[in-house]
């Protein structure tokens, strides 16, 4: 398994189904009364956030806790660039608190990387910027899973502002790991700069994609949220308005948003996903955001339990080779590896 | 200048990689060059055995940090590093803080490099007041100043407005200043952008520094300068498609230079692939294509200096994700190294090659005297002494700079310089600066 | 894929989870304990004592410990059926996240976990496992028990007791006794996950010193 989750690129396939299959048992745990398992017992989990995120956070802190983790949420919202303290001296701090695992969430690509230069315990990337978000990929696979069953050879469809989205990212690299084939949809203005080198299809044209025509027939659409700000319609305070990326929410919604109509592209079985928060009218009609394809609260609910094979995962094993006895006897002959 | 310096005999060296010879130096000037010269009395003797003389070399671009950020780099300090990297004089860009956009900063650049005594500094002027980009800076008052300010530039910045480009291309001509363009459109790359737009920026989320950023401003302003009869020079240039526009000005007499940064020779962009700050550089490192034509243009002398941009920063600077931490680079004391590596040990360039690019041209674009000069007898002595057989490890805590924001830590670079002499003084001997003269010693 | 459970089971089985065979190649020198008939046999002598002494199996959940105890305790609980009629509750119970040594070991994957249709607060639970060694594991189903609900009692059915307590633990239902030394491994095969039933004892390994099963 891998030592820190910063891309959904640092699992391979057995660790990604390890993560899966344990999310599957995890997921349990909210059927039971005493929602605990001592898994983490005595270990201290800080989610170290320099952006804001209810909804991430939340739920990393409950499947810390369901855990029996200690649970510690830092913002460092304020402590950034802008007060001249760098990523290094808070990440430093913090983890002089003496943490088991940092859960870092940060407006910068690569701010999780670096992190890992500067502390020893796992990290797992709770969303850096416009890079990775891997925690959303594995609830999505998670969620898709349990409709569609095995994702290998499945064809999902991933729709909107693919240039800024960090979930887009994480899921063309695990889908892809889990043998899934992704056709990525957006106007060239919001296509990522070298999408043409990822392993994915892409398209101009969500009709056609979502008919079949372009890369075969569809199992699922994952929309993604299109930031009102990347809309022409905005401007900057004083002076000149901020080219936009698209003309207007109007034109974006009739090329690029799932209408009912193109709700009725879909076959019967195909299920669609958003990570939220949705702008419904948008990139997401009320229609389909409503319907009973829609998995939305679907992914909502598997985030804890996916989180809670994350940190089981990353966590275990840390103080491995230390000389500690007291085993339960032979390792788990499945984990060859152990 | 002050000081008495004795006369060195410098045995056996090979003049831009000719013949070995013997040359004497004395008085601030090279007094004697020819086989089995006589050693004066009182002279220093310096067995070169076969080490390669070139003139001293000349940086069209540095960042001396001073005034506003000593704490990073001082005129003195920038001045050791440039010494020991083989450097007699370096051109100090303007944006400082205070800007260095009056007469007053600039004649106090100068001085503080005079008294550090290690390497000519020649300031660089800003081009608009306080870097804005709006309305001229005094130019003629900087180029009037015992300063003498002949290189203008708002580096760090992109003279972006059309109409405040023309202008101030026309107001140097009386002065034959030269205009030193960063390029840069800020409307296809702003100051967020911090890596090159391709495969790689889409894959790591950072957003992307297209070239056309920088090419389209290239190609604008050598129209500019055809137009106006002034002379353009172009900043770190580093893109192919960059290289093709100067080639195609130069075919049309249209009065433009251009200078690369050793790093752009050397380093691609798949180094970001760590996230790590210390290769954040403004124009950002390119893909290899890029870095090949960089290396043609310089080789065929479409690309006519090489300028090292170094950018001394703070380690709390840096200690940031990579968006948020600070561009730039060392590069007074590895700049020959990656030099010969790349275009030397090639042989994309011989020594003559390499003493134009790095001393002659630069001196003629920056119009300064006494450097860049042939090695021959009558010429001011600012010379540098180079092994090229040797090679040393980049280790940054030994840099002279006060910053240790070096690309190449831990690289082994081919060639030592042996000495740097400032009309016939020598500055550096064998990696070390003689104790630093005057009031910059308290900075020190 | 294990065969259904006999009686409901309160969370569907997930389509992705198989239970892993035993990737061990055979060692040398192994000596071959129980056969497949022995095995028959053993548990239904357990499934008659358990109906014994359980005065015929009222209010009885047999909880299978993955990986092994999953398909034994299903073989009790037909057994069970076939001979007083009673339809005893049937589920799992996965140790792993309450195992005692979880720092010191790489993160193992998750057996599953599934709470027959009538839960089992208030009632017997036999726990089922294959081996009964130094007893960590059945301290540790202790504790996940008591985080599923309250049961009445509890007690213990093993297919094999080798001995080598480290905990105050015993069985209340053994199949064999079966001496060994620790240096030696004890290896279950059956046919639901290893395609065939048989109970071996194999010379240690070198240098592990606690081979065998899980216990």
């Amino acid at each position: 398994m891998t030592r820190h989750l910063l891309s959904a690129a640092d699992l391979d396939a057995a660790g990604a189904y390890e993560i899966l299959n344990s999310a599957e048992q995890m997921d349990a745990i909210q059927h039971r009364q005493v929602k605990k398992l001592p898994a983490l017992r005595g270990r201290t989990v800080v989610n170290l956030f320099f952006e804001d995120s209810t909804r991430t956070r939340s739920s990393f802190e409950i499947a810390g806790k369901w855990l029996s983790a200690d649970v510690v949420n830092v913002s460092a919202k304020g402590s950034s660039v802008s007060k001249g303290e760098s990523l290094r001296d808070t990440a430093l701090t913090v983890a002089a608190l003496g943490v088991d695992a940092l859960v870092i969430r940060h407006p910068s690509s690569g701010a999780a990387h670096r992190v890992t230069e500067w502390v020893d315990c796992p990290v797992i990337n709770a969303g850096d910027g416009t890079h990775e978000h891997p925690t959303q990929a594995l609830l999505d696979a998670f969620t898709l899973r349990r409709r569609l069953g095995e994702l290998a050879g499945r064809h999902i469809v991933i729709v909107g502002d693919l240039t800024h989205s960090r979930v887009a990212r994480s899921n063309v690299l695990l889908l892809g790991l889990l043998g899934a084939q992704v056709t990525l949809v957006a106007p060239p203005t919001l296509m990522p700069a070298g999408v043409h080198t990822w392993n994915c299809s892409t398209s101009w044209d969500l009709d056609a994609t979502l008919a079949g025509k372009v890369a075969g027939d569809v199992d699922a659409v994952m929309m993604l949220r299109v930031q009102r700000e990347r809309m022409g319609t905005g401007s900057s305070g004083g002076g000149r308005a901020a080219v936009g990326y698209f003309p207007t929410e109007r034109e974006y919604a009739i090329g690029y948003g799932l209408s009912p109509a193109r709700l009725d592209l879909l076959p019967e079985h195909a299920p669609v996903l958003h990570p939220g928060p949705m702008n419904r009218g948008l990139e997401i009609s009320s229609i389909a955001a409503d319907s009973p394809r829609s998995l939305v609260l679907d992914q909502v609910r598997a985030g804890v339990a996916v989180r809670m094979a994350v940190l089981y995962h990353l966590m275990a094993g840390a103080d491995e080779g230390s000389g500690r006895t007291g085993t339960t006897g032979e390792p788990h002959p499945a984990a060859v590896h152990a | 200048m002050t000081g008495f310096s004795r006369p060195v005999l410098l045995r056996g060296v090979r003049p831009l990689g000719a013949a070995a010879v013997d040359v004497l130096l004395a008085d601030g000037a090279i007094a004697g060059l020819g086989p089995s010269l006589e050693r004066p009395d009182g002279a220093e003797l310096i067995e070169a055995d076969g080490a390669v003389l070139l003139p001293g070399l000349v940086d069209l671009h540095t960042h001396l940090r001073e005034p506003g950020r000593e704490d990073t780099e001082t005129i003195a300090t920038g001045s050791a590093a440039a010494a020991l990297g083989g450097f007699t004089a370096v051109h100090a860009m303007a944006n400082t803080n205070p800007v260095a956009d009056t007469a007053e900063i600039v004649e106090q650049v100068a001085r503080l490099g005079e008294l550090a005594g290690l390497v000519d500094v020649r300031p660089v002027g800003a081009v608009s007041r306080g870097l804005a980009g709006e309305q001229l800076a005094e130019i003629a008052n900087m180029a009037r100043s015992s300063a003498a300010v002949r290189v203008f530039s708002d580096d760090g910045h992109c003279v972006s407005d059309a109409r405040l480009m023309r202008r101030a291309l026309e107001y140097l001509k009386p002065f034959d200043a030269v205009l030193a363009q960063h390029a840069q459109d800020p409307r296809l790359a702003d100051a967020s952008c911090c890596a090159h737009e391709g495969e790689l920026s889409g894959r790591l989320g950072l957003p992307g520094w297209p070239s056309v950023a920088e090419e389209s401003v290239i190609a604008r302003d050598v129209m500019l300068a055809r137009h106006t009869g002034s002379r353009l020079h172009v900043c770190h240039v580093s893109s192919a498609g960059s290289v093709d526009v100067l080639r195609w000005a130069k075919q049309r007499g249209i009065p433009v230079t251009a200078e690369v940064t050793p790093h752009h020779l050397l380093l691609t962009c798949d180094l970001l692939a760590g996230y790590d700050p210390v290769f954040k550089v403004n124009p950002p490192l390119r893909p290899a294509e890029d870095v090949e034509a960089l290396r043609a243009g310089l080789a065929d002398g479409t690309i006519d200096a090489v300028a090292t941009d170094h950018a001394p920063h703070a380690a709390h600077d840096k200690d940031h994700a990579f968006s948020d931490a600070a561009f730039g680079m060392l590069g007074l004391q590895t700049a020959l190294g990656v030099l010969i590596e790349t275009m030397v040990e090639p042989g994309r360039l011989d020594w003559a090659g390499l003493a134009d690019r790095m001393s002659v041209r630069p001196a003629v674009i920056g119009r300064l005297a006494g450097h860049g000069r042939p090695i021959a007898v009558g010429e001011p002595a600012n010379l540098t002494l180079v092994d090229p057989s040797a090679s040393w490890v980049v280790q940054p805590a030994a840099l002279a700079s006060l910053s240790r924001n070096t690309p190449f830590a831990g690289r082994r670079l081919p060639g030592r310089v042996l000495a740097t002499f400032l009309r016939g003084r020598p500055t550096a001997r064998d990696g070390v600066v003689p104790a630093l003269s005057g009031a910059s010693a308290v900075w020190a | 894929m294990p065969a259904q459970p006999i009686s409901d089971t309160s969370v569907p089985l997930s389509p992705t989870f198989t239970p892993p065979a035993d990737p061990r190649p055979a060692a040398a020198g192994a000596k071959t304990v129980l056969q497949a008939d022995d095995i028959a046999r053993v548990l239904d002598r357990i499934a008659h004592q358990i109906l014994e002494k359980t005065s015929g199996g009222d209010g009885v959940v047999l909880l299978g410990i993955p990986t092994r105890g999953e398909p034994l305790a299903h073989r009790l609980a037909e057994r069970i059926a076939t001979f007083a009629g009673v339809r005893v509750g049937l589920g799992s119970l996965d140790i792993t996240l309450y195992r005692d040594d979880l720092r010191t070991q790489a993160s193992r994957p998750l057996g599953r976990t599934v709470e027959p249709a009538g839960g089992v607060d208030g009632k017997l639970v036999i726990l089922v496992d294959d081996v009964l060694f130094s007893g960590r594991t059945v301290r540790a189903a202790l504790d996940a028990l008591t985080d599923l609900g309250r049961p009445r009692a509890v007690q213990l059915a093993v297919l094999v007791d080798r001995g080598h307590r480290e905990l105050p633990i015993r069985a209340d239902y053994v199949g064999k006794n079966l001496p060994t030394s620790a240096e030696e491994q004890v290896r279950v095969r059956l046919a639901e996950t290893d395609g065939v039933d048989e109970v071996s004892i194999h010379a240690g390994a070198a240098g592990t010193a606690r081979a065998g099963g899980p216990a």
